[in-house]
């Protein structure tokens, strides 16, 4: 069993949102709440959901734009947390983002040689007068030719700026790449490109993708495994085709129903949710799902009081839903489910 | 789900005679004059929407699909113009019409949603002040009965407890909810034709699904016209029944859906719908398929046709003349491989 390469422990991250006279915190936005995965070296990790699930307050938190409020992040075993400064900056050397926006991501005022060579001269990965031909290098990689160098992002478009974007984090030679939506902001047929661009990167370098997304039929191209979120807590974790073939918990059932589709023969029966996905601060008690749940049996039996722990249905098959309770005695409830499919 | 049937059925259905055609539109061009030179954002567009149909134009950022819709409602902004063409709406060109009659026809007979919902409503205003308003000017009723039916379009687009949420600010709903209620002002005054700019793009696609299937049934019981403007084709081959598909400002095919997503004759709706990431179960992982290049600069768009350098099929004609819009057994297509008098023709 290979070790993983990050592992995330418990963790969670609250913002704020109101205080009282003294300065007490009150309300709480729960963004991310107690979530735990291993991401393993080489693979693609995809994590989706829809806006607001906290799938990007993860990303940040792994570059440490965002400082968890409790939880580990291990990297290689140690705590992030616990990094003596030199050890975070070659920790960050080795975790690289790139950015859902390919418009405000990039320095207007820069060259996109600047742009790419600025991570190397700042770390001073390679002595000066090697860095120009590291860049041209970089941009061959991602489909850019070298003589880019002395423009600026404007003249390019936005495939051509998720290019640049990809670059620049490829020029920290990272281990782990946290892709943020790379291709929601671009057209199909450039999604295609890049999407294809990444996975060749993949190869070339060994890289390590965690990809955050909300279109599910990206995450199913790119991943290995896949991560659902909902509300600030991972609701199901499996290896891509057993997600996609058997997905368990409603919520994934309901979210890959609801992908439109071109051919009619891969169109599932579509699972309609009623109303609107309830606000994240100050969340009730109980499964974040359960007001807008199909499948909860009669009478709720705990779906509203009580959080579902995330447990194994299958090997490498993870749901955290109370029709899927660890204990034994929770037959009735699966008959319950399998009534409900 | 029961309670918006119930809203349903409360709507009045409206008696469906022989389809006509509601609005039609021959040879439009819009330009934007520049200082930088001139962009051809829609060159010679010509379809039509029949009554009750959806047609749906689709095509990537630059495509011309949103500049004509906006030449269609007359809400080009300068330096946009429509320099040659005709909207015929229920036989009326639209483009003659004095300001003051376009204004009437427009949230009444014809309405638009549009592709920002965080950026359509007025933020100084409350929901119901900019709903209420709407409807009052349109259908003449009175306070009382435009805040009734204000309460009832918000009820029909699932907004829950509508009477609160009337007197909410745009800032205090989430993006869903703005998009709900951009379709409720769009649907009170009952318009023949209702035009969608990207109705679901901002929004996620649990909620999407809610918002095309309310768009499905109102479609069906006030038996509206849909012009559904989108990239996602998708959402095309689910909700529309004809597609015009548009690139660089012109029509490169047009068929029904099912035709359309079962055999593309258009080597760019191929290239495209080859290079959605397929929901299908399949053991390998290949690559996706790509359209090689990208979509040329709108200013100096090429001289022959104008995705003859991104064409794995390209001919020796293709970089001299643009194809016409060729047209065979119902279906139309802009290329060289489907000229009747070539070697190929649509039939081959």
């Amino acid at each position: 069993m290979t070790e993983p390469l990050l592992s995330i422990r418990h963790l969670s991250k609250h913002f704020p949102v109101d205080t009282d006279l003294l300065g007490r915190t009150t309300s709480v936005l729960k963004a991310v709440d107690d979530l735990s995965l291993d991401i393993y070296p080489g693979e693609t990790f995809g994590l989706v959901g829809e806006s607001g699930c906290g799938k990007t307050t993860v990303g940040k938190m792994l570059v440490n734009l965002y400082r968890p409020t409790s939880g580990e992040i291990l990297y290689g075993g140690r705590d992030l947390a616990k990094l003596t400064t030199s050890e975070r900056r070659a920790y960050h050397r080795e975790i690289q983002l790139i950015f859902q926006d390919p418009y405000s991501s990039l320095n207007p005022r820069m060259t996109v040689g600047d742009i790419v060579s600025e991570p190397i001269r700042v770390n001073r990965l390679l002595p000066p007068d090697k860095v120009d031909d590291r860049v041209s290098y970089l941009l061959n990689c991602v489909g850019l030719s070298a003589n880019c160098k002395n423009r600026y992002a404007h003249e390019f478009s936005g495939g051509q700026r998720q290019r640049i974007g990809i670059a620049r984090a490829l020029a920290m030679e990272p281990k782990l790449i946290v892709c943020d939506e790379p291709v929601s902001a671009l057209d199909v047929s450039i999604q295609a490109q890049v999407l294809n661009l990444l996975s060749d990167l993949s190869d070339q370098f060994g890289l390590t993708y965690l990809f955050i997304a909300h279109g599910l039929n990206v995450v199913k191209h790119v991943s290995d495994r896949v991560g659902v979120m909902y509300l600030g807590r991972l609701v199901e974790v499996a290896e891509k085709r057993e997600l996609y073939r058997n997905p368990v918990h409603p919520y994934t059932k309901a979210l890959l129903s609801a992908i439109p589709v071109t051919n009619p023969a891969h169109r599932r029966e579509r699972i309609l949710l009623e109303g609107t996905v309830a606000s994240p601060i100050d969340p009730p008690p109980g499964c974040r799902f359960c007001s807008r749940c199909y499948a909860k049996p009669e009478g709720a039996g705990g779906c509203d009081s009580e959080m579902p722990e995330l447990v194994e249905v299958s090997p490498g098959h993870f749901v955290s839903c109370h029709l899927f309770a660890a204990e034994e005695g929770d037959q009735e409830m699966r008959a319950l489910h399998e009534e409900a499919r | 789900m029961a309670e918006r049937r119930h809203d349903l059925a409360e709507e009045p259905a409206v008696k469906r005679g022989e389809p006509g055609v509601l609005l039609e539109v021959k040879g439009l061009s819009t330009d934007f004059v520049m200082n930088r030179g001139t962009v051809h954002a829609a060159i010679d567009v010509s379809f039509s929407v029949r009554e009750g149909e959806v047609l749906a134009i689709v095509g990537e950022s630059g495509s011309g699909k949103s500049v004509t819709s906006l030449s269609v409602m007359r809400l080009l902004q300068r330096p946009g113009r429509v320099i040659a063409g005709e909207v015929l709406f229920r036989g009326r060109d639209l483009l003659e019409l004095p300001e003051k009659e376009m204004r009437a026809i427009r949230g009444d007979q014809m309405s638009m949603i549009f592709q920002e919902p965080m950026t359509s409503l007025n933020p100084v205003f409350t929901i119901e002040n900019q709903l209420v308003e709407s409807i009052r000017t349109h259908m003449k009723l009175d306070r009382k009965a435009a805040f009734e039916r204000a309460v009832r379009m918000l009820g029909l687009v699932g907004i829950p407890s509508p009477e609160k949420r009337l007197k909410d600010y745009p800032h205090q709903m989430s993006g869903g909810m703005r998009q709900r209620v951009m379709t409720a002002m769009a649907l009170s005054c009952r318009p023949q034709l209702l035009i969608a700019d990207e109705p679901t793009t901002a929004l996620d696609v649990t909620i999407q699904a809610q918002i095309l299937s309310l768009i499905g049934h109102l479609r069906e019981k006030i038996g509206m016209a849909v012009l559904l403007i989108t990239h996602d084709l998708g959402v095309v081959a689910e909700t529309a029944d004809r597609v015009v598909v548009m690139y660089c400002g012109r029509v490169v095919e047009e068929a029904a859906s099912e035709e359309l997503f079962d055999r593309p004759l258009h080597p760019y709706t191929l290239g495209l719908l080859r290079s959605i990431p397929s929901m299908e179960d399949t053991e390998d992982d290949e690559a996706l398929y790509m359209v090689p290049g990208m979509v040329p600069n709108p200013l100096n768009l090429p001289a022959g046709c104008a995705f003859e350098d991104r064409c794995e099929r390209r001919g020796a004609r293709c970089t001299s003349e643009v194809p016409e819009l060729y047209e065979a057994k119902g279906r139309k297509v802009r290329c060289f491989l489907y000229d009747p008098a070539g070697v190929e023709g649509l039939c081959a």
